[in-house]
């Protein structure tokens, strides 16, 4: 309804939104009772024309209804709408009383507004004046304090000096200084700067006294120093009297250093008072004077460069003496006993030298330090060397003992030689481990690359391993040469033990011990080193050179006895021989020595077929004949047409007999030389001797015992047969009555001897 | 530039004793004495003509014994000296004599040697006198006063040194002084040598394993090396143009270089024979040449320029270069030279027992060993020209 109402009341206002359409759909019906276009007539006409009695009667009945209810519907509305009028009536009336009120006392507002400006500005006009003087006033105040600074600042110093308030005293000059400088043409400032100055001067005097003084703290001096830098202190002065006192301590403690004993304890000394003070002095000094910030004038001085400089000077100069003791005190480091602890020792100087290495880079003091780390390790391999050498002379001694005392059993020589190897190798390991040491990974000064390369390709391999086995082969050649002259000093046994090491030495132990080097070691050969090869040649050569000197040392001990007994005997008054002589069997015993002896050491070696019967051999003499013109002799009947010809062809053509000639490394070609040598001497002395007949008959005998018991030693028994024809033959040659014995007879008698 | 093929004599018996003319210095010629016991010994005079190599020899027999040692007098070409043994009963002695040779041997020595004519009628050798030693034991060797008149001679006889004076044209001799080695066991003298310096005073001795030197003035011993050699020392030599220098071999294999100054240790030590070294002579005018013999049968030629009066090598009068060259020169010839080995010959087949230099040429000398074969050989033409160039 109120809708309706509410549609109503806007139809009458024309504000019905919708109205045109309304208007456009309902406008055309005149019987649309809520239209426009309604005619009541028309809907008169057609309802009475259209409905009947009694729909016109209900239709009469709602529309009266209707009316009825519209009725008091707008009864409503014009009720509502007058009591809200004339509540809006009320409201404006009183809205238009308030208003009036309000502009009364607005208009007493702006009045009093306007007043108030008046007199403000009133009151600001007067008030100019004293705010100008007071503002002067302040700043002649401000000035006046800054000039009473100035006047009290020589008392202030004073008093700062007294209360020995450094910084305040140099921060208050320092302030102050520019006025002063500036405004110095007036008498009074200058005075005041003068007596700044005189104060300044006997501030920095203390100050540098007390810098001179040194007992005072690091931080103490590095703020003497601050303070002394402010004051215009040249920057230069101040280093060196910085790094002369600190050279005054450090050098204290180098002199403390002398006394010690132990070198891992003078190291460590070294490193803790030496090192560490060296480091904080560096440290210091950089604090103060390096790597301070750079502000005013100071900057333009450079004083960092100078300052750098000065420190270079100053660490190498001290460094120096440092290394200098160290160096010392490690060539003092002679036993060669426990190399851990000088290794040790070292690596604790290296390291503690890569601190300073940090603390001022491009010093040549860690690199020096590494020089010296790295002469001791040459040192070292130096003194390891001799050590070595040492040990291997002190061991052939021992040796040369055990040979010299009475055999226990009969294969010591062998034993001996075994056990000389044995703990030679021990030893080379032993000092390889040592050695090997410098190069452990846990030591600093391993990784350098002198300790990577030349350490171990030039210092352990050459200096040390090739060296020692050079030594080897060259002690063994002074054997040769020593005992040649002066009468064999050197035990035959001896050489030809060294002979037997020298040749394992070339066949196997040298090649160990560079392979083993080299694995240990690492070697990477920058450089060219002595080839395995060239020191196997080198150990073969001593070994040829020993064995050589030991059958010529035998042949003279056993010609030495041929000798005296040629040369001692009257040949020609001699007796028939009954025996064969002393002398032969002492050959034959000796030489049957020399064999068990070598056999020892040496294998067999090959010999040439023997014939069938070697010991049964006959000898052919040739007597003289008067028709004989140059060799062509006859015979004893005893060998018709036969060996002494044979001989003498065989002698033509055959291969020269090489006495001194090289030996192999074999029993037989040692026994060979041996004889060789022997009979060859028989030979020469016979032939400077006169012979009677038995003469002849004793060398017969002589020569057929040797050929019974000589052949089996030898490699080639006609070599035998050959020297031992050529010394009958050259016998009877000699023989005032060549008259031979009968072979039976020479037989029989050897036989029995 | 081939050199000539070595020339080669044999003679009928052993040997041992060889030396040169010494006072021959046209003709090159040395006598070599033959050792037999059961024949007559002989001298052998070999000349040997240069240009057309061809030798011819002389046979003067010498029945006095089998001839030990020879030695040619320096001023009398047909003077010399032997050592022989005499064998009587059941002794053998070993004398010394001078000889003459006869004057016809020179007519005689132009035939061909296959003249039957000359070798079985050999002339004998005029005894001029026995050096009469019998109270002295075994002559070893003799020696001439080097350079003199032929006045002077030493013999060594076991331990006695004696020393002669030839008087009455050599048929005489007196003992004008002597020396003896004292010691202990049976010292002998093995062989010795008088140096021609210090004006002819001054002998060096071996005996066993020491060299001995002697002040003849005094007959005292001014020097010895003990243990010269490992072994008995064989011969000696002094080196002609080096007045303290010495040179020895021994049984050791070794020749030994000594300045007598100095007797420590030897100046320079050769081992190249691989058997005694019985004989070692310096080249009377080059002393880089030194000639061994030994019983390994070969004969070693070495140049041991190091120690010779040339030690950088010839030297060449400034006059006859020019500056340039001088200089070029200079330099080339600061460097001491090498020792070297400059050859081993190798013709003998028996031990080589003595080596001689020929007095008359310079460049050739002679080898003998015991089965009588003279080996005469020339330095090489190349080393020749080198020395002298």
């Amino acid at each position: 309804m109120t809708v309706r109402v509410h549609g109503m009341l806007k139809l009458y206002y024309g504000l019905n939104e919708e109205g045109k359409t309304v208007d456009q759909a309902e406008s055309m019906d005149p019987c649309d009772i809520n239209g426009p276009h309604f005619d009541p007539e028309v809907y008169l006409n057609k309802l009475r024309r259209e409905c009947s009695l009694g729909e016109l009667m209900d239709q009469e009945s709602c529309m009266v209804k209707q009316i009825r209810s519209l009725d008091s519907d707008m009864q409503t509305l014009v009720y509502e709408n007058y009591n809200k009028f004339i509540s809006a009536t009320d409201t404006i009336r009183k809205m238009k009383n308030d208003f009036k009120k309000m502009e009364d006392e607005m208009d007493c507002l702006s009045t009093n507004m306007a007043s108030i400006t008046d007199f403000s500005a009133r009151i600001s006009g007067t008030l100019q004046d004293q705010h100008a003087q007071i503002t002067k006033l302040s700043g002649v105040h401000t000035l006046l304090r800054k000039l009473q600074f100035l006047f009290e600042l020589p008392a202030r110093l004073n008093k700062c000096l007294e209360l020995q308030a450094y910084a305040q005293a140099v921060s208050s000059h320092r302030r102050a200084r520019c006025v002063l400088q500036q405004y110095r043409h007036m008498p009074s400032f200058r005075g005041i700067q003068d007596d700044c100055h005189a104060i300044m001067d006997k501030l920095a005097q203390e100050l540098r006294q007390k810098f001179r003084d040194g007992g005072s703290s690091a931080k103490d001096l590095s703020e003497c120093v601050e303070l002394l830098l402010q004051l215009d202190e040249p920057a230069e002065e101040l280093c060196d009297k910085f790094l002369s006192h600190a050279q005054s301590r450090l050098e204290a403690d180098l002199l403390g250093l002398e006394a010690e004993t132990d070198i891992l304890e003078f190291i460590d000394r070294g490193c803790n008072e030496f090192v560490s003070s060296l480091c904080l002095v560096i440290a210091s000094y950089q604090e103060l004077f390096v790597n301070r910030p750079q502000e005013g004038e100071l900057a333009s001085k450079n004083i960092p460069q100078m300052a750098i400089g000065k420190l270079h000077a100053f660490v190498d100069a001290l460094a120096t003496r440092y290394f200098s003791l160290v160096e010392r005190r490690i060539q003092e480091e002679k036993s060669v006993g426990d190399n851990s602890l000088l290794v040790r020792a070292l690596d604790r100087f290296h390291r503690r030298l890569q601190a300073v290495a940090k603390l001022l880079p491009g010093s040549a003091v860690p690199s020096q330090g590494t020089e010296i780390v790295v002469r001791a390790a040459r040192e070292r391999i130096k003194q390891y060397l001799a050590a070595l050498q040492s040990f291997y002379l002190n061991s052939l001694t021992d040796v040369r003992q055990a040979l010299a005392a009475p055999r226990l059993g009969g294969s010591s020589a062998g034993e001996l030689l075994s056990t000389l190897s044995a703990s030679i190798l021990n030893q080379i390991k032993s000092v390889l481990a040592s050695v090997h040491l410098f190069t452990a990974k846990d030591i600093t000064f391993s990784n350098k690359p002198y300790f990577k390369g030349e350490f171990c390709s030039h210092g352990v391999r050459e200096s040390l391993v090739v060296n020692f086995i050079k030594f080897v082969c060259q002690s063994s050649r002074q054997f040769c040469e020593s005992a040649g002259d002066r009468g064999g000093s050197t035990p035959p046994a001896l050489l030809l033990l060294l002979s037997r090491l020298c040749l394992d030495y070339e066949t196997s132990s040298i090649t160990y011990i560079l392979t083993l080097t080299d694995e240990q070691f690492l070697v990477q050969h920058h450089s060219p080193v002595t080839a395995v090869t060239a020191l196997c040649g080198e150990a073969r050569e001593a070994a040829q050179k020993l064995l050589n000197h030991y059958v010529k040392v035998q042949g003279l001990i056993i010609s030495q006895m041929l000798r005296k007994s040629v040369e001692t005997r009257d040949w020609v008054n001699t007796i028939e021989p009954r025996n064969v002589r002393a002398v032969m069997k002492r050959v034959v015993e000796d030489t049957t020595s020399i064999d068990v002896q070598v056999g020892l050491l040496y294998e067999e070696g090959v010999r040439k077929a023997h014939s069938s019967d070697s010991s049964k051999r006959t000898f052919s003499v040739y007597s003289s004949s008067r028709q004989q013109t140059r060799y062509a002799p006859s015979y004893t009947p005893s060998a018709p047409m036969d060996t002494n010809l044979l001989s003498n062809i065989h002698k033509l053509f055959s291969e020269r007999v090489e006495i001194f000639s090289p030996v192999e490394f074999n029993k037989v070609s040692v026994l060979t030389g041996i004889i060789k040598i022997s009979l060859k001497t028989f030979l020469e002395c016979v032939r400077l001797r006169t012979f009677g007949r038995y003469g002849l008959q004793q060398i017969q005998v002589d020569c057929h015992y040797l050929q019974m018991y000589l052949w089996r030693f030898v490699s080639d028994e006609n070599l035998v047969h050959f020297l031992l024809d050529e010394i009958v033959g050259s016998t009877a040659h000699r023989c005032l009555d060549p008259a031979p014995m009968e072979q039976s007879v020479i037989e029989v008698i050897c036989e029995r001897g | 530039m081939e050199d000539d093929a070595p020339v080669i004599y044999g003679l009928e018996f052993q040997a041992r004793a060889l030396t040169s003319q010494t006072a021959e210095s046209d003709a090159i010629r040395f006598l070599v004495g033959t050792q037999s016991l059961k024949f007559d010994n002989q001298i052998h005079i070999i000349d040997f003509d240069d240009e057309n190599n061809i030798i011819s020899k002389s046979v003067l027999q010498h029945q006095a014994g089998e001839i030990w040692h020879i030695s040619a007098s320096p001023a009398d070409k047909a003077v010399l000296t032997t050592c022989y043994n005499k064998t009587s009963e059941s002794r053998v002695v070993t004398c010394g004599a001078v000889w003459r040779m006869p004057p016809e041997w020179e007519s005689g020595s132009h035939e061909s040697p296959d003249d039957p004519h000359n070798s079985h009628n050999p002339q004998n050798l005029e005894l001029l006198c026995h050096l009469d030693n019998s109270s002295h034991g075994n002559a070893s060797c003799v020696l001439w006063e080097p350079m003199g008149d032929g006045k002077c001679v030493i013999s060594l006889a076991d331990n006695h040194a004696l020393l002669w004076d030839l008087t009455e044209s050599s048929t005489q001799a007196t003992i004008s002084s002597s020396a003896t080695l004292e010691g202990k066991g049976q010292l002998k003298f093995t062989a010795g040598k008088w140096s021609p310096h210090h004006n002819c005073t001054q002998l060096a001795t071996a005996n066993d394993t020491a060299i001995r030197g002697w002040d003849l003035r005094t007959m005292s011993q001014i020097y010895c090396i003990e243990n010269a050699h490992g072994q008995l020392v064989r011969d000696l030599d002094f080196n002609p143009n080096k007045q303290y220098y010495l040179a020895s071999c021994g049984d050791d294999c070794k020749v030994k270089f000594w300045d007598v100054r100095n007797i420590n240790e030897p100046v320079k030590n050769l081992e190249e024979h691989s058997h005694w070294v019985w004989s070692v002579r310096y080249n009377h005018s080059h002393d880089q040449l030194v000639l061994t013999g030994s019983s390994d049968s070969r004969v070693i030629l070495s140049n041991m320029v190091s120690i010779s009066s040339e030690p950088f090598g010839h030297l060449v009068d400034d006059d006859d270069l020019s500056d340039a060259e001088d200089n070029h020169q200079d330099e080339k010839t600061k460097e001491p030279l090498q020792d070297s080995i400059i050859s081993t010959y190798e013709e003998h087949e028996d031990s080589v027992y003595a080596v001689e230099w020929s007095s008359a040429d310079p460049w050739l000398f002679a080898s003998l060993s015991y089965d009588g074969r003279l080996v005469i050989n020339r330095v090489p033409r190349a080393l020749k020209y080198h020395i002298l160039l």
